[in-house]
């Protein structure tokens, strides 16, 4: 286990890269949905306007 | 041809169509991400030169290919927004411009993370590296003039005049590691002979670049779908589907 999360002493380099792709790639998804319940929201109000 | 690119590109239909598309493209990238992974950090051996750092091409290679992938995406649909004036196709040049851009930000920091321990540095003006940072630029360049207009529809036009001319940086990132020297290496996959690696590498390889493809796609499509709601807030289907959904 430990020997597996030392990546043969690259460590640093390779957790690294994971963390910041799988932190962008989340971010994108939670991105788009907070834009949709935004829009949503919106539209929600518009149709209760008229 | 042009009867399909209206069909499936009218507000209305696309947003029916597109539904199910989304579903499935966000189950089938869960499951390849999951078999890739394993395949990548458990099945694949160690490198015998690079030993366990080159573990990084299985995100670094997928996020770059993506980056050219989905600029192509946003361009065609450039062409298709000039010509035939769908409104789908001009949401689809500054939505997929997000992600391309997101992705070309994670291949050049990737890339640099893996250069530090094979190159000793992390950043050189080599003519692979400067021509992705410029392809980055052209994203932010498209997401800028997509929203610098009062009218969504002219900042679509001038965006996808934009994308159109920057193709021609594509064939530079893909060449240049053989147009020019360079510390970064040529390719081992795209090439016309075997690629260059073992299968076992090779499998979790293409396998994330496929997952990454569907990410893109189901992402483009629940970005997508979003933008056509607010742009089609007048439309009576709208209202319907704000209706039922809520």
């Amino acid at each position: 286990m430990k020997e597996f999360f030392d990546m043969g002493g690259y460590a640093f380099f390779v957790w690294w890269s994971y963390g910041i792709v799988t932190f962008v790639m989340v971010a994108n998804v939670i991105v788009a949905k907070m834009k949709r319940k935004r829009i949503f929201k919106q539209l929600q109000e518009l149709s209760e306007e008229s | 041809m042009m009867q399909f690119i209206h069909k499936y590109g009218s507000p209305k239909y696309f947003y029916q169509w597109s539904y199910g598309w989304q579903r499935w493209l966000t189950v089938i990238t869960v499951l390849l991400l999951g078999f890739g992974l394993y395949q990548g950090f458990f099945v694949a051996p160690p490198d015998y030169q690079q030993g366990e750092s080159y573990r990084i091409i299985f995100i670094h290679v997928p996020a770059a290919w993506m980056s050219m992938f989905v600029y192509m995406v946003m361009a065609v649909s450039g062409i298709v927004a000039l010509v035939w004036r769908i409104k789908v196709a001009e949401i689809v040049i500054g939505e997929s411009a997000v992600i391309g851009a997101s992705f070309t930000a994670l291949a050049l920091i990737t890339g640099m993370l893996w250069g530090k321990p094979m190159w000793g540095t992390y950043w050189v003006w080599d003519a692979r590296l400067t021509s992705e940072l410029v392809l980055l630029f052209l994203y932010f360049g498209v997401i800028a003039l997509h929203g610098a207009f009062e009218d969504p529809r002219t900042g679509a036009k001038a965006a996808a005049i934009l994308a159109i001319v920057g193709i021609i940086n594509i064939p530079i990132i893909k060449y240049s590691v053989e147009w020019w020297s360079t510390l970064h290496q040529p390719a081992t996959v795209a090439k016309f002979d075997k690629p260059s690696m073992h299968i076992s590498m090779l499998i979790p390889l293409l396998v994330m670049a496929l997952a990454f493809k569907t990410y893109f796609m189901a992402l483009l499509f629940a970005r997508t779908r979003t933008e056509v709601l607010a742009r089609e807030k007048n439309a009576s289907w709208v209202k319907e589907v704000v209706e039922q959904e809520s």
